[in-house]
């Protein structure tokens, strides 16, 4: 065994990095002993099956990764606030581009998007559970060792550093001859994989679980989203999977798609890889456009203006988002009918989007707004994404795109569209459904100054890159020349990351403080929602809804508060739940050992873990757990409980 | 559980028919994961570089057999869901045991096949062609392979459980699986084979 290429050389940061790891692996199992708390973790966390657990998880990581994807960048601002500077080297530059593209977006944004839809979506159609919760866990758990894959690639071995995109034939063997682009090709695809299951799992709960009477068209937009996400999620992800394991093949096997020689095309790559990443780029914005649905319509006491056109915009976005991806490479040289076809599908784009625009607008128009945390995250999304869409429509002229391509101006388009798209999106879900799940809000005073450092803080880092851009300032360039005259607006660029940081200091700060002191609440409506997930107590009990209420229109819980109709008419009768069982987290894990094996090309240890999955599988199969039942007698002991009477 | 008796075994509760839905949802997403693997195919098969062609390299013999043993594999499955939605257990598992012994079959042959090609200096390092077409037919050969384990996997439930909604449903699945490596096959065998043939 050779286990020098184990090692990464070089940077005190890197050590830095490596002890801090281990310190803070150290003190995790030094609490969980001292705490007693193992017991608890395996029993509560690591084994549940419930939708709302695997959705917090799912967040937890997701918060976790958005703080080591925000170090990254933070690195990045600082090593090019000033001409010249000597903060990281070229190759330590790139690996920290790369890992923060791929985090932010795939082990960020996306189990985030995830992980609401995890708590929300049975609560919202009137669920007890996901279609297939074992199912669930196992995606939750093959997405958490893909993170975790990736994330040591930084101390052992090396990160992947060909940019999140990883162009062939830069990502080759021949020209980054490191691990790192194994583990860009293994991590994403383990995490793919759960994220493929999630889309399966979610189609079904949505199209065969819903509460009765609530039709396709009577379902909240938030479940809109979704389904629309998810349905794009099972056409798309395959595409990644073939082009992650073509990859692999070229790397570990010497296989010679992606190669310069032997027949060989590297614009391969670049197709296959946006044949995904394009519908990607909806599949974390949809849901988004969902979660300020629902704000719009709570916050300002209105049911939402034009739900049939928010649909069928929907609908018509993730058609076209197929049919855009050469965008991403107009200057690759594919010719010019094929950059006029991708140019008008691409600007056709902007017409669904800017449907959806103008009917939050007219939502808004004459309703009651209340200015919540949520709500003001919302009100800033529409304004900055739109400056991100109508800069898009100007990267979507082929002809004028040869002038902004991989330059800054790029890098502030697609920030100006994911931040205020995805981050305030899930940072706004996170404020509006945070006491759902756990009994109370977040302040909302400290709330809004964080919002307010990041709305602010965001616009000051991003808006100068337009002109950096425009100036001819390239993307992925570690340093540049004081003659350039890049200096004074990177500078004001890094002001504002660190402005943004202490933004989500605050975020964070909040959390803490509101569990400490914020009053708890006893309704499980705090904000007078509309949709069923208000109707059940919070935090929400095993079984979500003591008996399945009955929907007739699209706002049930609203009009059943203001026009008295019941919501439930039958009466309690006994559950059927699902058992926790550890193999979806065992399962995760060999996964996570194979990967790494592979990784390094070490060929027996790999079979044998292997081998570990498929016995892992069979074991599942011939498994036959029913689940349980909790009486009728329990339920309603239950329910007077969390309505405050004694028992 | 409720059991809804107006329904076939297999999709006779909730649970049982969200698994069949899901599973029609799941081959939803193996038909881009194949259509990927296609057009890179279809993007690769002239760029043979030094290594053989199509024409040079295929070989119509063990393709025949090939296709023969897995349509018929694909008509003994479809034997065995009705044996058993007729509740006949050993019909249901000796139509299982002749499909999965065709399967094992498809499996030899291919794998005859891939050493015959190595053998003759075509690997898989050799061209983008032939790196191309390796993978493609691996993939379906790997989805064979997993549905031969897990068609035994089933027949065991079935041998020791007899025909209950639980096997029941893993067998139906499980037929939906074949029947789709099936539609890939011919796939394979038109546009890969008889097209490189010609």
């Amino acid at each position: 065994m050779d286990l020098e290429k184990f090692k990464v050389h070089g940077e005190p940061l890197i050590y830095g990095a490596m002890i801090s790891i281990a310190l803070a692996t150290i003190g995790i199992l030094v609490g969980l002993t001292y705490f007693k708390k193992w017991g608890y973790l395996w029993r509560e966390w690591l084994t549940t099956v419930d939708h709302k657990r695997i959705g917090v998880m799912y967040i937890i990581a997701a918060l976790l990764m958005l703080f080591r994807g925000g170090v990254d960048a933070m690195m990045m601002r600082l090593q090019t606030a000033a001409p010249e500077m000597k903060f990281l080297d070229a190759q330590h530059y790139n690996e920290v581009f790369t890992t923060h593209g791929l985090i932010m977006i795939l082990f960020m944004a996306m189990p985030f998007i995830i992980g609401l839809m995890n708590v929300i979506i049975p609560l919202q159609i009137g669920a007890r559970d996901v279609a297939f919760p074992r199912l669930n866990a196992i995606s939750f758990w093959l997405f958490f060792m893909g993170a975790m894959l990736l994330n040591i690639s930084f101390v052992i071995g090396g990160s992947p550093d060909a940019g999140w995109s990883a162009y062939f034939p830069l990502a080759s063997l021949e020209f980054s001859p490191t691990v790192g682009n194994n583990y860009y090709s293994l991590a994403l695809q383990i995490s793919g994989i759960g994220t493929l299951m999630t889309g399966v799992n979610f189609i079904v709960t949505i199209l065969k679980m819903r509460a009765p009477g609530m039709t396709l068209m009577k379902m909240p937009m938030f479940t809109w989203s979704v389904l629309i996400t998810n349905i794009i999620i099972v056409f798309a992800f395959p595409v990644l999977t073939v082009a992650l394991a073509l990859m692999m093949f070229d790397r570990l096997f010497g296989s010679q798609f992606f190669t310069m020689a032997n027949g060989g095309m590297d614009m391969l790559w670049a197709n296959l890889f946006w044949v995904w990443g394009h519908p990607e780029v909806y599949i974390v914005i949809l849901p988004a456009f969902g979660i300020y649905s629902e704000i719009i319509a709570t916050f300002s006491k209105k049911n939402l203006y034009g739900y049939t056109s928010m649909v069928f915009s929907m609908v018509i976005i993730s058609l076209l988002s197929f049919v855009v991806w050469a965008h991403h490479f107009y200057t690759m040289g594919q010719g010019v009918m094929v950059n006029s076809f991708f140019s008008i599908t691409t600007m056709a784009i902007a017409v669904p989007t800017g449907v959806k625009i103008f009917n939050w607008l007219f939502t808004l128009r004459k309703g009651r707004i209340t200015f919540t945390t949520p709500m003001l995250y919302t009100l800033a999304f529409i304004p900055i994404f739109t400056i991100g869409g109508v800069t898009g429509v100007m990267l979507a002229m082929a002809s004028a795109d040869y002038q902004y391509h991989n330059t800054m101006f790029l890098v502030a388009h697609f920030h100006y569209v994911l931040i205020p798209g995805a981050v305030f999106a899930v940072i706004a879900g996170f404020h509006y459904w945070f006491p759902k799940v756990f009994g109370f809000r977040l302040n909302d005073r400290i709330g809004k100054h964080a919002f307010w450092w990041i709305a602010i803080s965001f616009n000051v880092t991003f808006f100068p890159m337009f002109f950096l851009g425009l100036m001819g300032m390239t993307r992925r360039t570690y340093t540049y020349s004081e003659e350039s005259g890049f200096g004074p607006l990177n500078m004001l660029s890094f002001v504002g990351a660190v402005g943004l940081a202490i933004g989500f200091v605050i975020l964070v700060y909040n959390i803490y403080w509101s569990t400490r002191y914020a009053p708890r609440d006893t309704t499980g409506d705090p904000w007078d929602g509309r949709t069923l997930e208000w109707a059940t107590h919070s935090p929400i009990p095993a079984y979500n809804f003591a008996v399945i209420p009955k929907v007739e229109s699209r706002d049930p819980f609203w009009e059943s508060k203001r026009k008295n109709i019941p919501l439930y008419e039958d009466k309690i009768t006994k559950i059927h739940l699902p058992n926790n069982t550890g193999k979806p987290f065992i399962l995760g894990v060999i996964f996570f050992f194979l990967g790494f094996f592979l990784v390094f090309s070490m060929w027996i240890p790999a079979i044998v873990a292997g081998v570990g999955i498929i016995i892992m599988l069979a074991v599942m199969s011939f498994e036959r757990d029913h689940g349980f039942y909790i009486s009728a007698e329990e339920v309603a002991a239950t329910e007077k409980k969390l309505r405050g009477e004694t028992v | 559980m409720k059991i809804d008796a107006s329904k076939p075994l297999e999709y006779s509760t909730e649970e049982n028919s969200n698994k069949i839905f899901g599973f029609w949802v799941f081959l939803g997403a193996e038909i881009p994961l194949f259509a990927t693997l296609f057009t890179v195919y279809f993007v690769m098969v002239n760029r043979f570089a030094d290594g053989p062609s199509g024409p040079e390299l295929f070989e119509i013999g063990p393709v025949l057999a090939e296709t023969f043993l897995l349509l018929t594999s694909s008509f003994t499955i479809g034997l065995a869901v009705h044996a058993m939605r007729l509740g006949y257990k050993k019909a249901t598992l000796v139509f299982m045991g002749i499909t999965l012994l065709m399967g094992l079959a498809f499996i030899g042959i291919e794998i005859d096949e891939f050493f015959t090609y190595v053998h003759e200096g075509a690997t898989l390092q050799t061209s983008g062609f032939l790196s191309s077409l390796f993978v493609l037919l691996g993939t379906h050969g790997a989805h064979v392979s997993f549905g031969f384990l897990w068609g035994v996997a089933i027949m065991i439930q079935l041998w020791r459980e007899g025909i209950s909604p639980a096997t029941a449903n893993k067998t139906f699945i499980f037929s939906l699986f074949w029947h789709f490596l099936d539609v890939v096959w011919i796939f394979i065998f038109s546009f890969v084979y008889l097209k490189g043939l010609m």
